[in-house]
């Protein structure tokens, strides 16, 4: 496959070799932070991280929008219903299963997961297909790399993620009239899986993730539609076959399985030629142009090479 | 969008409850939420969003201010409350409220791109139903004086029952306006719904009720 950075990518904000060198003193503080086997899964405990070339030097949006300013459905529909709810949800002890069509099969624990990763920050734009979007300096790690550990097999062509299914924490889940069809459920092509933008995120602004944002564990495909972020997973199949999205299962002619940022393809209810960047300049703030795979075209265009992004949305 | 129908109102006078508030004064109450949401915009108080906000409040108040209208007559044929006199001043109210959320929509939103609204206006449908709704007050509220009532006789109360029309294509507009099914826009749909299948209801059992009653009745 081929990589290349984004050119937007100034010499100072490469992680410097003595950091570099230095990383595994860095997982083990993230360890010793308190990200693993916390005796407070609410309150954020700071995460160690190091820079990424494939951070955007953009402004940041402010941390109290981006907790505040949340789809979380499992939570309620509203905007600041995530951030009100949320506080409800368990997320240590934590496990994630992978399985399907890989050579080890396992049920790994967060803190076997995040054991041998190195946390990086990404600062991320993430564009929501509602128009809206916001630049969010995240703390992960590739999801290839945890892919790589379980050594998918030959045959497998996609990557099914699956949320948490607890009615008792997640209000809406017991729902008499679900908006979505419960667990929410997402997926990749594996390409797009292993993509190094593809990145598995367990915090932001430097600390453990809230869990309106979608704690202890979620997805971050930058140059999709923020949706495709599935949060709390606990499941993560190698399949053959293209996999269910609840999204696309509430409305397949609205949320295609794709859903790649596209300013060319409207919502059929909404246009997507532009977007309002939260947190920038209040009532007045002007929209901005939205861009082809969020900006990120360079790094993944080709990953979409002869595809007609009409029909493939 | 309706005049109080001095007759009507006479009738009932009776009612100690309408005399608490003086219909002017509604306009004023009426105006708050409009100049408090607009305060709290600019005081940056509005959460993430603020212009979202806004526009989604305006848009609310005028859909609550529609249903307010539709339910005076349903009020005082089953309950017996006359609110007549502040029918007028709810209707209009509900007119300035959807000529406030078109202008933030255009000028805060789209930030005054027209070919954008117009794209908005002509491909999507939610848009299409709330600028037809809009469309539809503006003649009720220009005929809303004790004037046009007059001059219009009969063809005042036909006209102005587009309300009608205007009320269910807003309450659709709030329903698409929305991912998947969320419950506050279905809430509303229903009590549209409700009030307008009343209607239905009473003009089905009275078939010539239109005709029976005076023409600055109640309708």
């Amino acid at each position: 496959m081929l990589i290349k950075a984004a050119s937007d990518i100034r010499p100072s904000e490469i992680t410097p070799r003595s950091v570099w060198l230095r990383r595994r003193e860095f997982v083990a503080a993230a360890t010793a932070a308190g990200l693993i086997g916390s005796a407070h899964p609410l309150r954020a405990a700071p995460l160690a991280a190091r820079k990424s070339p494939y951070s955007t030097d953009e402004k940041l949006t402010p941390l109290e929008d981006v907790t505040s300013y949340n789809n979380y459905y499992e939570f309620g529909t509203g905007k600041d219903d995530p951030a009100a709810n949320a506080h409800t949800l368990t997320t240590s002890p934590w496990s994630v299963t992978l399985d399907g069509l890989v050579a080890k099969p396992r049920t790994l624990a967060l803190e076997d997961i995040l054991k041998p990763e190195t946390l990086e920050e990404r600062i991320y734009r993430m564009r929501c297909v509602e128009g809206w979007s916001m630049v969010i300096p995240w703390v992960g790690f590739p999801l290839a790399d945890l892919l790589k550990r379980v050594e998918p097999l030959g045959s497998a062509k996609y990557v099914a993620f699956q949320t948490l299914h607890r009615p008792e924490e997640m209000p809406a889940q017991r729902s008499f009239f679900p908006v979505l069809a419960w667990p929410y459920v997402e997926g990749l092509r594996l390409d797009e899986a292993m993509h190094p933008l593809t990145i598995l995120a367990v915090g932001l602004y430097g600390e453990t993730l809230p869990n309106q944002n979608g704690a202890p564990i979620r997805l971050v495909v930058p140059w999709k539609y923020g949706f495709k972020g599935i949060k709390s997973i606990v499941r993560i199949s190698l399949v053959e076959e293209q996999p269910p999205t609840s999204w696309n299962l509430q409305n397949p002619h609205e949320y295609g399985f794709y859903s790649n940022v596209n300013p060319e393809v409207d919502h059929p209810r909404w246009s997507q030629k532009t977007e309002r960047r939260i947190g920038e300049g209040g009532l007045f703030a002007k929209r901005r142009p939205t861009l082809m795979f969020n900006g990120y075209g360079e790094q993944v265009a080709h990953l979409y090479a002869g595809m007609n992004l009409r029909q493939y949305f | 969008m309706a005049a109080a129908s001095p007759p009507a109102a006479r009738r009932r006078s009776g009612s100690a409850r309408s005399r608490l508030i003086r219909p002017g004064l509604l306009y004023w109450i009426g105006a708050m939420p409009a100049a408090w949401t607009f305060w709290l915009g600019l005081a940056d108080q509005l959460g993430a969003d603020p212009m979202k906000v806004l526009e989604r409040a305006l848009g609310l108040w005028a859909l609550r201010f529609l249903v307010a209208g539709l339910a005076i007559t349903p009020l005082r044929r089953l309950a017996g409350i006359n609110l007549l006199r502040y029918r007028r001043a709810i209707g209009l109210l509900a007119f300035f409220y959807a000529a406030l959320h078109l202008l933030v929509y255009v000028v805060l939103d789209q930030g005054l791109d027209l070919a954008a609204v117009w794209a908005d206006i002509v491909k999507r449908p939610f848009i299409t139903i709330g600028m037809a709704a809009f469309l539809i007050l503006v003649p009720l509220a220009a005929t809303s004086s004790n004037r046009m009532i007059r001059r219009l006789g009969s063809a005042w109360v036909r006209l102005h029952r587009w309300v009608y029309l205007a009320a269910a294509a807003a309450a659709v507009h709030f329903v698409l306006s929305v991912k998947s099914w969320p419950p506050e826009p279905l809430v509303y749909a229903a009590i549209v719904a409700l009030l307008l299948g009343y209607r239905l209801v009473a003009s089905l059992r009275r078939p010539i009720a239109g005709t029976a009653r005076p023409a600055l009745s109640s309708r």
